[in-house]
């Protein structure tokens, strides 16, 4: 039960989205937008999150586009995680998505919550971050188009009024060979130790990672010392760490050290699948 | 478009639920679990981590499965949801007796919900979507044997769960209409 209540309201388009929001925080209100709302319900429930009126975008044709449109394949924000499995455009994304909470409850949360809402994970941005997407955001001047890595630093960074609703990601990125892999500690579907995702492009591995500090994130230059070849796999991971991001989570779900741990064993096992074992 | 009409007031909703509309009176963030089991009397789906963690709380909303939980009543009106109530002598809970898939129940609704909605999806689920699916749900007294057991029999017999639920309970303490679950 949550114990305050809220009004609801369900627009049909952009605009009346924005425009509500902005009527709504101009009389003083804390309004919010709502996608699956599993964070908002359960947050609310304990009270770490408050709002008097929650704005479901999920009416918004824009945030239900799931599919190809000039050679980009259009991700709308409303989408449930589900979905990515039951129609497989984008691989990663199907593969990462799927290690997210468990069937159920995948079917109710959405790709765009995951991506805004506040827990560390976040591990829906991995794919996003590892294929130059662009992200689609409304606000009160309209929808603008930017590329992800302009507006990620450990956060989508967004104005108040503001609301993502679409991902926009090059149809080529589909079919270059990726990895993705969440270890967890307790169980099928326990809350992430943490999660790692690669994609090759021209050669050269990318990576991205969750669950190993605060924040999702991917590391240009982690990259360059994973890609020098001439150094042993496991070397390369160590020596990696020293562009690791801070701080190293140390929590109920791992230590750093043990998280650290899982991450060098993880990459390694990475480079002997892109690049062969090394013995041989 | 405004659903409330005024903060923290009371609004009317119609439910479509076992097939029957139902009219009931909600506070906005009222959750889908609570308005079943206090205002309509479908005391089947139980609380239990009410944080999307355990599945107790399984209905099917558009024959997917879904955690009451998880989901406001007012996002239920115009779907169509199945509760425990409604799968009254389906094959599921038959098969789920028969197979003791349960010791002291309350977890139980939720693996038939779960169990059911993979049926009406796929009638020949391979291991991998059946453990995927039922990995959704938590049981702390069972081993999952007798559960997954109870599941496949309904497999095996080629009955994907003699799907029509029969002989539903009906809600209490609601206004039943005979329109669409639409809002006044
Ligand atoms: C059972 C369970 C297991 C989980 N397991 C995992 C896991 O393994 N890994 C993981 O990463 N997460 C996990 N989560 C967390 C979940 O991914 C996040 O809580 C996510 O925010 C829920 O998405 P939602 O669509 O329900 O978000 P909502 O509750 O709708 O929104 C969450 C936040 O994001 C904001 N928001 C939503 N959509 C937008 C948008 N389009 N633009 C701007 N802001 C927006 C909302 O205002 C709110 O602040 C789990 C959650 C549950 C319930
Ligand atoms: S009570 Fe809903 S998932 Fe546990
Ligand atoms: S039978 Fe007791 S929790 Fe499953």
């Amino acid at each position: 039960m949550i114990s305050f209540d809220f009004e609801y309201y369900r627009p049909k388009s952009i605009k009346e989205a924005t425009d509500l929001y902005q009527n709504l925080a101009s009389r003083g209100g804390k309004p919010i937008y709502y996608s699956g709302g599993t964070e908002i319900i359960t947050l609310g429930r304990l009270n770490r999150v408050y709002t008097d009126a929650v704005i479901d975008i999920k009416s918004i044709p824009e945030t239900q586009t799931w599919g190809f449109h000039n050679n980009e394949l259009i991700t709308g924000s409303a989408l449930p995680l589900s979905i990515f499995n039951e129609k497989n455009y984008f691989p990663l994304l199907a593969e990462t998505a799927r290690e997210i909470a468990d069937y159920t409850s995948r079917i109710k949360i959405t790709i765009g919550g995951n991506i805004c809402g506040q827990i560390f994970y976040r591990e829906g941005i991995l794919p996003f971050l590892l294929t130059d997407s662009d992200v689609l955001i409304a606000g009160s001047k309209g929808v603008k188009r930017k590329p992800l890595k302009e507006v990620f630093d450990q956060k989508l960074m967004l104005e108040r009024e503001e609301f993502l609703v679409q991902l926009a990601t090059k149809k080529i990125y589909m079919e270059m060979p990726f990895l993705s892999v969440k270890k967890r500690q307790q169980w099928k579907t326990g809350y992430p130790l943490l999660t790692v995702a690669s994609l090759k492009k021209d050669g050269f591995l990318r990576f991205a990672f969750s669950g190993v500090c605060p924040f999702p994130f991917r590391s240009e230059q982690m990259e360059t010392v994973l890609n020098s070849r001439t150094q042993p796999y496991e070397e390369r991971a160590l020596a990696s760490f020293d562009y690791l991001p801070q701080p190293i989570l140390n929590d109920i779900e791992g230590s750093n050290e043990y998280r650290l741990f899982v991450l060098k064993n993880t990459i390694v096992d990475f480079l002997k699948k892109f690049e062969g074992d090394e013995n041989k | 478009m405004k659903i409330s009409k005024d903060t923290y007031q009371k609004i009317t909703i119609k439910l479509k639920i076992n097939g029957e509309i139902v009219e009931t009176d909600i506070h906005v963030s009222d959750l889908l679990l609570n308005v079943l089991r206090d205002k309509l009397g479908l005391t089947g789906a139980k609380p239990g981590c009410l944080n999307g963690d355990c599945g107790a709380c399984t209905v099917i909303m558009n024959q997917k499965p879904m955690k009451s939980c998880l989901l406001l009543a007012i996002e239920a009106i115009r779907e169509e949801i199945t509760t425990i109530e409604g799968l009254l002598n389906s094959t599921i809970q038959k098969e789920f007796v028969n197979h003791f898939a349960f010791q002291c129940g309350y977890c139980t609704p939720g693996f038939v919900m779960v169990s059911h909605a993979l049926l009406m999806n796929d009638p020949n689920p391979d291991k991998k979507t059946v453990i995927e699916w039922l990995s959704s749900n938590i049981c702390r007294c069972t081993g999952y044997q007798e559960i997954e057991k109870a599941l496949y029999s309904v497999i095996k017999g080629g009955n994907a769960c003699g799907l029509k639920p029969k002989n539903t309970v009906k809600s209490n303490g609601a206004k039943k209409t005979d329109e669409t679950g639409r809002l006044n």
